[in-house]
């Protein structure tokens, strides 16, 4: 860790392994839940997996929900093109994670815990049931009526999306619900259930261990703590990295590019694409009134150097799209094939350039009906590669 | 405690309960919001994102289905962002739809098409992605026509074979933009566990889910001088037809039906009603005699006896139930009694060659199309029923013809198998059959009619699932003493999801029952798969209510009564079970696979 020409502070929270999580766990569940709840709230941890709910409002929400029966889930069908931080955090620390899932069960009433695991990590189902009977022992050795599984998705991104991993785990066809009722009401089983992100879930545990203000005391308002990022693309130095949130775009470029960054994908495919004279006003973090442009991602940050077509990135994000949309709504599963066919279309000069003004309100349609986060959020990334590299769509 | 919320909708305040959703607290203003995925029959999916509306304050827009309303909630259902919105989906749809409308079975039918003419999308910007896709249409099936081209994935036929029906012939596929509504292992639907109900035609918005309809094969048959063109219609018709022919729904429009087919130029006009009456005769008697064997003899017989006139409840027990095969009754149904006795029986007294007759059927029915075809249906020595028309099939005949409808002069069903009772009629309601059979098996038994107010045995009426009755013999002729005191358990199941839950109380020993009445759509046949579009709640109970409406209004209302069916024995079957029955009005039924 003692690299030279650091510009952005390295945080080493996630993955510091001091072997502790007996007497972290042992010491939390003795906590009065209320204080639990509140250190959780006031640390201002919000979710990692990219939409950014606050964590503790969602424990908060969940314990005062009505019902006996209640879940704990974790979210680690890892998806998002470019995201590759949860199979590391599994690998490296499961029993941070597990031990957070049992402190949640702990806190909103919850006696069964799941884990939802992406099929292509069938590599990770092993390892990580040793570690859960490990765990499970120690749970049964100090009384605390908690248990995990690991449930296996099918390969659908859609899956990630927390209502469709809900009907997967049900047996059934990965499909979004309509929201309202949330989550924290109505959701594995109609049952009040927590789903965090893997990495949120990592989090909980070192507010845990060192108290919230260690952890609000890095990154901006708004944003507070450290994030993984997953750096990806263009760049010397590929891999994760633990950072603070509320960076300037620049200042990681600067760190990861290769001196020609041309643009950056924040957030994956469901992400935006941000053209190099944005860098300077674009910070890292999630909306807040008092900052500029501010840009939230779970994590994948994918760099591209002047070599890169930006035409094919669109298509091939497209294609992506208009493969793992689960089918259901209109604006989605319809909007993603003609997108995709507009600007082949434009490309090949079938349809006017102006058709891109026309796909760009069909864009913001999708954001405006589609049923769920995946159709929403097609428009991000449409619309930031259409409107900066417009002559590139064209030409 | 429901709590009362105050909304406004496009600026009109409204009060609703507690967990309204916007759709249904628009209509207490008169508001309409389209809907395309929207059926009242089924649980709420929220896919299709027509009904979009904007709620003040929040960026994206809300479906209006599936959306509850919340206090203070300030909606626009007609707002410029809501009609974009909308006008991309409608083209979207049309889009990946195969919009060849004049060239489709349900050009002027399709909600689709309203939608697209509502809102005047008068071109199309989007590319057509359908293209060259032409091996898209399944028409194996007897009954049913089904084409992914036409479909747009509002997965109300799915939504309808699971919740309505339990059968699931129809389901989901694929992901993303091969998704599409199939069957197990993309088989034909003639050749999955689909009961041929057709419910998922009647729910289906544009030509995805048709029933294969047999008009041109019938007016070729009315063209020819030389054939004898006979029509039978079944109860639940008279009650339906109205509602395609500019009547609202709950008009019972027998005598102009009568009249609009004597004008198509049937040869003669019968109504299925006559052999419905025979039916009880039949099946009551078969239900005395299975009795007198468990309650004398103590012999091992199949009980509950279960009616079987519903071909959609038949197909689904011969693949779900093979082992209860002998509880159905041996009677065929209605109609299949009527083709057999009208290749034998009226070719005879009138002197007409059967090989000349053709015999066609006006069903509220789908799968009756599929039992006609059966290869059991051949008694007569000829297929026992030709051609099966639906109640929207005949409407459209009528159109065709040029006929107006309503100032139509009521006239009657022909004779030699047209006249029918009050308890005929009721076959077309869930409890009907039942209802019918109990007034005329308590009578023989007992000499005395039934201790209903009349007759009206209201335990079985109504929509709810399974309905029961208990009905006590006391102080029988001398031929029944057997049954003195014995308590006469009925049961009425309607839509098969209800028909299972009988069954499964059969099977799993906690029902008692002698006599179970299954119909495998909900309300009966009166919602059957072949009525007019739409057939929801409201409309099924108006249906319902028409249907009782015209039994009160009927002279003779038990069918041991119908001086046609007396007749019938004497002149020609015998007695009820005789041996002729038993060639001509009697069947048998096969186990079916499962995959």
């Amino acid at each position: 860790m003692s690299e030279q020409h650091l510009l952005l502070k390295r945080v080493d929270f996630i993955f510091v392994h001091d072997d502790d999580w007996e007497k972290i766990l042992q010491k939390t569940i003795h906590r009065p839940k209320q204080e639990l709840i509140n250190e959780l709230i006031s640390s201002e941890l919000k979710g990692r997996g990219g939409a950014g709910f606050p964590t503790g409002l969602k424990w908060k929400l969940t314990s005062e929900a009505q019902g006996s029966e209640k879940y704990v889930i974790c979210n680690a069908d890892e998806g998002e093109p470019g995201t590759f931080k949860d199979r590391e955090i599994l690998t490296r620390v499961p029993y941070k994670v597990l031990t957070a899932m049992a402190v949640c069960g702990f806190i909103v009433g919850a006696k069964s815990g799941i884990i939802y695991l992406r099929g292509e990590y069938k590599f990770l189902e092993q390892p990580l049931k040793e570690a859960i009977n490990e765990f499970s022992y120690y749970c049964n050795k100090i009384n605390l009526d908690f248990t995990i599984r690991i449930f296996m998705g099918s390969g659908a991104y859609i899956c990630g999306e927390e209502t469709a991993l809900f009907e997967s785990l049900e047996g059934k066809r990965g499909e979004p619900r309509n929201k309202p009722p949330y989550p924290s009401v109505s959701g594995f089983r109609n049952r009040p259930t927590v789903i965090n992100n893997v990495e949120t879930l990592a989090h909980t545990y070192t507010i845990f261990k060192y108290g919230a203000k260690k952890f609000y005391d890095l990154g901006v308002q708004y944003s507070r703590g450290s994030k993984l990022f997953s750096v990806s693309g263009d760049t010397p130095k590929p891999g994760i990295y633990e950072l603070e949130l509320g960076m300037s775009l620049e200042d990681f470029v600067d760190e990861f590019g290769d001196g020609d960054t041309k643009a950056v994908q924040v957030g994956g495919a469901s992400g935006f694409l941000v053209p190099r004279k944005k860098f300077s006003e674009t910070a890292i973090g999630y909306q807040g009134k008092l900052i500029g442009i501010s840009l939230p991602t779970g994590g994948s940050m994918m760099l591209f150097n002047s070599a890169r077509s930006m035409y094919n990135l669109l298509d091939n994000y497209l294609e992506f799209f208009r493969e793992e949309s689960c089918g259901q709504c209109t604006p989605c599963r319809i909007g993603c094939q003609q997108l995709l066919a507009g600007i082949k279309a434009v490309k090949k000069g079938e349809r006017p350039a102006p058709y891109l003004d026309k796909l760009l309100k069909l864009s913001e349609t999708m954001q405006f009906t589609a049923k769920c986060g995946l159709g929403q959020s097609v428009a991000n990334s449409f619309a930031s590669i259409v409107e900066n590299f417009r002559e590139e769509m064209i030409y | 405690m429901a709590e009362t919320i105050h909304i406004t909708i496009n600026g009109i305040p409204v009060e609703v309960k507690e967990n309204t959703v916007i759709l249904d607290a628009a209509k207490k203003v008169n508001v309409v919001i389209p809907t395309l995925c929207y059926h009242q029959d089924i649980c709420v999916a929220g896919n299709c994102r027509v009904c979009m509306v904007e709620i003040a304050g929040q960026k994206r827009l809300a479906a209006a289905c599936a959306t509850p309303c919340e206090e203070g909630m300030d909606i626009l259902t007609n707002s410029l962002k809501v009609r974009n919105c909308r006008k991309h989906i409608i083209e979207l749809l049309l889009s990946e739809h195969n919009a060849d409308c004049t060239k489709c079975y349900k050009n002027g039918k399709c909600e689709l098409q309203f939608l697209a003419s509502e809102y005047k999308i008068m071109t199309q910007d989007f590319i057509e992605l359908n293209k060259g896709n032409t091996r898209t249409i399944d028409n194996i099936s007897p009954s049913i026509v089904k084409d992914d081209s036409k479909c747009i994935r509002c997965q109300r036929c799915v939504r309808t074979c699971e919740e309505l029906q339990g059968v699931n012939a129809l389901a989901v596929a694929y992901k993303g933009h091969e998704m599409k509504i199939s069957t197990f292992y993309e088989k034909s639907m003639n050749d999955v566990v689909c009961t041929n109900c057709g419910q998922c035609v009647n729910r289906c918005p544009t030509g995805a889910l048709v029933e294969k309809n047999y008009i041109e094969e019938v007016w070729e048959a009315i063209s020819d001088p030389g054939l004898h063109v006979v029509v039978q219609t079944a109860p639940a018709v008279r009650v339906g037809l109205g509602e395609e022919l500019g009547y609202a729904a709950g008009n019972r429009v027998t005598g102009k039906m009568v009249a609009a087919l004597k004008r198509l130029g049937f040869d003669a006009v019968l109504d299925t009603d006559f052999t419905a009456d025979l039916t009880i005769i039949e099946e009551g008697t078969e239900l005395l005699g299975r009795l007198k064997k468990a309650l004398v003899d103590k012999a091992d017989v199949a009980l509950p006896m279960a009616t079987s006139c519903s071909p959609g409840w038949i197909k689904y027990i011969e693949h779900m139930y093979p082992e209860y095969l002998p509880n159905l009754s041996t009677c065929k149904s209605p109609q299949q009694m009527f083709g057999a006795l009208l290749k034998t029986y009226y070719a005879k007294a009138r002197n007409i060659d059967p090989t000349k007759i053709v015999s066609v059927s006006v069903m509220p029915c789908t799968a009756k199309k599929f039992e006609a075809a059966r290869a059991e249906m051949h008694d007569s020595g000829y297929r026992d029923v030709d051609f099966v028309l639906t109640t929207r099939e005949l409407a459209i005949m009528i159109k065709q013809a040029g006929i107006d409808f309503v100032q139509l002069e009521d006239m009657e069903f022909d004779r030699l198998m047209g006249e029918s009772t009050g308890a005929a009629v009721i076959f077309g309601a869930t409890g009907g059959v039942m209802e019918a059979a109990l007034r005329t098996v308590y009578e023989i038994v007992t000499g005395r009619e039934i201790p209903f107010k009349n007759l009206a045995v209201l335990p079985i009426r109504g929509m709810e699932g399974v309905k029961m009755c208990t009905v006590k013999i006391e102080s029988p002729l001398e031929e029944w003493k057997f049954l003195e005191g014995v308590e006469l358990q009925c049961a009425v199941a309607h839509g098969l999801t209800n028909a299972k839950k009988a069954m499964d109380s059969v099977k799993d020993g906690t029902a008692s029952f002698h006599f179970l009445e299954v119909m495998a759509c909900p309300g009966g046949c009166l919602g059957g798969g072949g009525q007019p579009i739409p057939t929801n709640a409201e409309i099924r109970k108006k249906r319902a209510a028409a249907i009782y409406a015209e039994d009160m209004g009927k002279p003779i209302r038990k069918s041991h009564e119908n001086p046609e069916v007396i007749k019938i024995y004497n002149d020609f079957l015998g007695k009820p079970l005789g041996e002729l029955s038993h060639k001509l009005l009697h069947t048998s039924y096969q186990i079916r696979e499962r995959t």
